[in-house]
């Protein structure tokens, strides 16, 4: 059984359909990622996963439950946590403070402690930086800070919406090891990306969304050698 | 809240301490009815305000201006609960002696104040807090606008008394009067105000105030990350719209008397002007500024309203009225080149201290 399955989503803004109808599945431990052009859907993907827009047809399954009219609150609590696009960490916050709020929902003490350790462990620059307000950090460490905070709810599968965005590729490169690096470690996670050719070449699973529609899957090799794929999405004849 | 050091908690337990001794010596040897203590008094009042404001406009960002509207609905409470039975005929006169005729003493009627203007904040905050930033201040203050108007509204009358004044009501000295605190009214309001801003700053300093703030900087990451964003919202105008009634009450007890139509809008933008001079997100940044502004307002610049001469030398423009013009520009300059207030977000007791060594203290 999929950890989470996504039938027939639909979701519409004011009557204009963004999504029309995606199927896709997602297997525990899998990195499993959407790619497509901007105003394809993936960020309503995201978003209605996480119960944050209202959905209008379909339903997404986690667990084996329907979630599908569930509140973000619960969603979160149930393990499904959201890293935003455009990292949106709270600037004036602290880097714990940030951390903390990843576990507002939660309410064992004793384990926040024990992973905003093990967030720590995992990138060392966020504990340097500990007392640092959030909008002090450059846009990498704010991106592992808004991994971190998402983790600090934790999650069974990690939401990230286009993580690379707006950083150096050098910086790029740091964040897809990061992604690797946690999926090595048994988390699931759903991922959304421009950076088609990054995105692909981790993934074990890919699906192309289409204004609305998912149009091609396959596992990430597979799409990265498929010539429409190549050609409209990889810059590569 | 990062951890104050235990130099940091001693040096912030002096100087309340300090500001309580401080206030009872100048209420013993200037007299209650001197200059400074009307300062003392009213900044206090207006410290508690701004602060209360601050908790919904600097640390949750909602721009609300309803202060006004909660300060009035708190005062009027206290004022119309507290009335003594013997003078009820007399202040109720146009309106059959009201229709209240039951008493009660300050304390619960503070607290009553307080739990009113709660509740008129719940019901508003329903339809209001849905609206984003500059619909929200247009509803908010509407509402002020609209509770002003009804207090006055003659169907009301006999519980509010309508345009008139009310008066008689307990009041910093008469509360004060024949108990051992006698005279020391400072330290009484001092003692109150402190209390309340303690609770202010427990609550902003809990995982609820974390999330107002986080709220504050980013709503949406806030909602992904699971926060209610209604329930808080709602929680943090509630808490803020308490202590505006609280301290509307202690305005009328520091006022001796009371009408509705001093409530008016203005007196939510200075309380506004207050929480921007001090700093949006900044507690001791809004109890600093009340002071100063009240001060300014009530005694320093006064003598810009007469006449005054160098020697045989009239100076030119000072008379009625050109206090106010100085006082603006005062705060244009504050707006200008104090940008983040005179406070920013940060706290007296979170500045950093500098060591020998060069380090930064971890604040």
């Amino acid at each position: 059984m999929s950890l989470l399955k996504v039938t027939d989503l639909k979701v519409s803004y004011g009557g204009i359909d963004a999504l029309r109808g995606i199927s896709f599945d997602v297997e525990e431990g899998e990195i499993v990622t959407l790619i497509g052009a901007n105003g394809a859907g993936k960020s309503t993907t995201l978003r209605a996963i996480s119960g944050l827009v209202k959905t209008s047809g379909g339903s997404i399954f986690y667990d084996g439950r329907d979630i599908t009219s569930l509140g973000t609150q619960r969603i979160v609590s149930d393990g499904i946590a959201l890293v935003p696009e455009g990292r949106r960490v709270f600037d004036n916050l602290t880097v714990k403070e940030n951390l903390s709020i990843g576990a507002y929902l939660r309410k064992d003490k004793a384990e926040i402690a024990e992973d905003m350790e093990h967030v720590f462990t995992l990138f060392p620059r966020l504990k340097e930086r500990e007392w640092q307000l959030a909008g002090t950090l450059s846009g990498g460490e704010q991106q592992m800070l808004a991994v971190g905070r998402a983790m600090m709810t934790r999650p069974r599968i990690l939401m990230m919406d286009e993580p690379s965005l707006g950083l150096a590729p050098l910086v790029v490169k740091e964040i897809f090891n990061i992604i690797k690096m946690l999926n090595e470690t048994g988390m699931t996670i759903l991922l959304i990306e421009q950076n088609a050719n990054a995105a692909l070449r981790c993934a074990h699973k890919a699906y192309v969304l289409e204004t609305g529609r998912i149009t091609m899957s396959g596992t990430g090799v597979e799409l990265m050698q498929d010539p429409r794929v190549k050609d409209a999405y990889l810059g590569t004849k | 809240m990062k951890k104050m050091s235990k130099l940091q908690t001693a040096i912030c337990f002096a100087v309340v301490v300090l500001l309580f001794v401080g206030g009872w010596l100048v209420e013993k040897y200037a007299g209650t009815s001197s200059m400074a203590v009307t300062v003392l008094q009213k900044g206090a009042v207006y410290a508690l305000l701004a602060v209360s404001m601050n908790l919904l406009n600097g640390f949750t960002g909602l721009f609300s201006l309803g202060q006004a509207g909660f300060m009035l609905v708190g005062a009027y409470t206290y004022a119309v609960l507290t009335i003594p039975m013997a003078k009820r005929a007399a202040i109720y006169q146009y309106y059959g002696g009201g229709a209240l005729q039951f008493t009660m003493s300050f304390l619960p009627a503070l607290l009553l104040a307080g739990v009113v203007a709660a509740a008129f904040a719940a019901i508003i905050g329903f339809p209001a807090l849905r609206l984003k930033s500059d619909y929200l201040a247009i509803a908010t203050l509407g509402f002020a606008e609209i509770i002003r108007a009804a207090v006055q509204w003659d169907v009301l009358g006999p519980v509010t008394n309508g345009s008139n004044l009310l008066k008689t009501y307990p009041t910093l000295k008469s509360i004060l009067k024949g108990t051992f605190m006698q005279g020391n009214t400072v330290v009484f309001v001092f003692f109150m105000v402190a209390v309340c801003i303690g609770i202010i700053l427990l609550v902003i300093n809990s995982t609820y105030g974390r999330a107002f703030k986080a709220i504050r900087d980013d709503e949406i990451a806030a909602e992904a990350m699971g926060i209610n964003l209604f329930k808080h919202k709602q929680m943090a105008f509630i808490i803020s719209s308490f202590f505006a009634g609280i301290g509307g009450a202690l305005l009328a007890m520091y006022q001796g008397s009371l009408q509705a139509n001093a409530f008016k809008s203005s007196m939510t933008y200075e309380i506004m002007l207050m929480v921007v001079i001090g700093g949006m997100g900044s507690v001791s940044g809004s109890v600093i500024a009340s002071f100063l502004f009240i001060a300014c307002q009530e005694w320093w610049l006064r003598f810009l309203d007469e006449t005054q001469f160098i020697g045989d030398f009239q100076i030119p423009l000072l008379g009625s009225g050109f206090r106010m013009v100085v006082f603006s520009a005062i705060i244009m300059v504050v707006v200008l080149f104090f940008r983040k207030g005179l406070m920013g977000d940060n706290e007296l007791w979170n500045l950093k201290l500098p060591k020998k060594n060069g380090k930064k203290v971890k604040a």
